[in-house]
């Protein structure tokens, strides 16, 4: 529904890094950072806001959207940060095979549209290497539908990759890479959306009001 | 300014007896409200439509019309009419009988509805729900001020000479809100044909409505009927009151807690803060609506919901007695301050009469050709409406 126009470019960049474990400190939280690190790096000279939302803090206000639908100031707050960001790196942890019941109630109280033409990064961790695919099969439909840019590396870390050589690092860097790549020409955050925009075409009479 | 009560006709259990009245026990007790609304002084009570239970008014002309027939001054209205799902020829017969019965004193409320299965158990789609409102209406509103009707839409079976009787009362049709709780097309639909605006805004915070209320006036002016702030809008809101703040509170709580809505979910003060929700002393209650214009504008009309979530029938009454009593003279003196001569009242019959009579004096040539005038298209955004004659009405 929303209207994109072009506002005046923004040399600054916006990235918006949403976790959603729920320990304190949690491996998801510790992934999260080393992801916008590293994009940042690759993003050089460029100016770039970080801001991170920790979906643990908002659990009480994701539930009550899904109940009252509508966002407690602080929720809203960090939707809009989500929104108008020009790269979002989204990571959770992997629960029953899937993303956290947590991290799919905050997709799920954005607005469908919202996220449409976001270049974002697939992270998630888990206590075994053997549930790395969760990112392709269960993450990336999510951002599929949404019409979101999911760039092509996904960084799963379990556990045992914290304490091993076993190319995490390397991993985060690639994906970082292609994240920044996408970011660095991203002008989403200079963009206004106007929520009152009308549908192309609509007219208060109908197609066929006053035949 | 007007004052009221709307309703959802919602039976639920009251969650500190867990006893839960008959649908008997609830269509008497909206009886009786309705009734009481009246005693105490308030200009409007509005009816909601639903078909599921856990809700009473699927037939609310039937209700308005027995209403109606023992009261004398209170306006009846709906809150909502479901223009996407009921037939706009049947809306337009049932309140034309329904404003003759009444002697004038009918307004309506058109709305979507939110429930899903509802459009396909009567033949709909919820996806058109924009597109059957926009159409509906536009059948209704040809319905209610053309003897004969030609028409052909997408939704419904076409019309030859079709005529919808009994024609509305004194040839002026009953005054139209649309209410929306987030879409700007029925903000658009409002404003274009000079209709009123109702924001539902009992859910949510007052920022969206601001904004909301703001592009109907804006749009209002647009379509030439009048200043920005000449806009007929009307405002949804929640009380519940005793003597002392903290009785109140204390005794709304259950009800809060355990409410259809927003029950279970955010606390009642995190709520009352977000929400015009109001628990409180009648001061409390006359501080925070008066404050309502500071935000919305000077507004036309404003309804409370005071009956759902399972409170008493007692309870209600006894609210009741405090809004009227206590609570809207105190608003009426405070909204007369300061109000410019040229923000209009609350539409009447009475009002729409002598309106239709000024505009036949002042041009019937207009009138002529608002009979055979152009289709409107889809370019009015552009303003090309603002000349078409519905928008100079």
């Amino acid at each position: 529904m929303s209207a994109v126009e072009p506002a005046t470019p923004s040399f600054r960049r916006k990235l918006a890094v949403v976790s959603a474990g729920l320990s304190q400190p949690s491996s998801t939280r510790l992934l999260a950072d080393r992801l916008a690190e590293a994009t940042k790096a690759w993003l050089g000279n460029l100016d770039v806001e970080l801001d991170v939302i920790e979906l643990r803090d908002l659990a009480q206000d994701v539930t009550n959207n899904l109940l009252t639908g509508y966002p407690s100031p602080r929720l809203e707050a960090a939707i809009e940060k989500v929104t108008n960001a020009d790269g979002l790196i989204a990571v959770t942890p992997i629960f029953t095979t899937s993303y956290s019941g947590l991290f799919k109630s905050f997709i799920d109280v954005l607005d469908p549209q919202s996220l449409t033409g976001m270049p974002v990064l697939l992270g998630a961790t888990g206590g075994t290497e053997r549930h790395s695919l969760a990112i392709d099969y269960g993450m990336r439909p999510l951002f599929s539908y949404l019409h979101a840019v999911a760039v092509p590396t996904g960084v799963y870390a379990a556990s045992s990759d914290w304490g091993s050589d076993a190319g995490l690092s390397e991993r985060i860097d690639r994906a970082a890479s292609e994240l920044a790549a996408l970011v660095a020409v991203s002008e989403r955050s200079a963009q206004t959306r106007d929520p009152f925009a009308l549908p192309e075409g609509f007219s208060p009479v109908g197609s066929f009001g006053a035949q | 300014m007007q004052f009221g009560i709307f309703t959802v006709s919602d039976v639920t259990e009251d969650p500190t007896t867990g006893t839960t009245p008959t649908e008997n026990d609830r269509i008497k007790a909206l009886v009786a409200i309705a009734k009481k609304a009246e005693e105490v002084g308030l200009d409007v009570f509005a009816l909601g439509e639903h078909h599921n239970p856990p809700f009473v008014s699927s037939s609310p002309t039937t209700m308005l019309g027995y209403i109606a027939a023992q009261t004398e001054k209170l306006i009846l209205s709906t809150s909502t009419t479901l223009i996407t799902t009921n037939d706009p020829v049947k809306i337009a017969e049932d309140y034309a009988m329904l404003q003759h019965l009444a002697d004038g004193r009918v307004d309506v409320m058109m709305g979507r509805g939110n429930t899903g299965p509802v459009y396909p158990w009567f033949g709909k789609d919820i996806r058109d729900g924009i597109e059957l409102a926009v159409e509906n209406y536009a059948l209704l509103h040809r319905l209610w001020r053309e003897d004969f009707v030609d028409w052909q839409g997408k939704f419904r079976t076409p019309l030859q000479g079709f005529q919808s009787t009994p024609r509305p009362l004194d040839g002026v049709p009953p005054f139209v809100w649309h209410g929306s709780i987030r879409s700007p097309e029925i903000a658009e639909q409002a404003a274009y044909y000079g209709d009123g605006f109702f924001a539902n805004n009992i859910f949510w915070p007052k920022e969206h409505y601001m904004k909301l209320i703001g592009y109907y006036r804006q749009r209002f002016e647009h379509y030439g009927h009048g200043t920005a702030s000449q806009a007929i809008v009307g405002l949804g809101g929640q009380a519940f009151m005793r003597k002392n703040s903290q009785d109140a509170k204390a005794e709304f709580r259950p009800y809060f807690d355990n409410a259809p809505v927003y029950g279970h979910g955010p606390s009642m003060e995190d709520f009352t803060e977000q929400t015009p929700l109001t628990v409180g002393s009648p001061q409390e209650v006359i501080d925070r609506y008066a404050a309502m214009r500071e935000h919305f504008g000077d507004y036309q009309r404003q309804l409370f919901l005071m009956d759902h979530a399972g409170l008493p029938l007692k309870t209600v009454l006894e609210q009741l007695d405090i809004l009227g009593e206590e609570v809207v003279p105190a608003l009426r003196k405070e909204f007369a301050v300061g109000r410019p001569a040229t923000v209009p009242d609350g539409p009447t019959h009475a009002s729409l009469v002598a309106r239709r009579a000024k505009d036949e004096q002042q041009g019937a040539a207009r009138d002529a050709a608002a009979a055979s005038g152009p289709a409107p298209t889809g370019e009015m955004k552009d303003g090309a409406a603002a000349s078409h004659p519905e928008a100079a009405r």
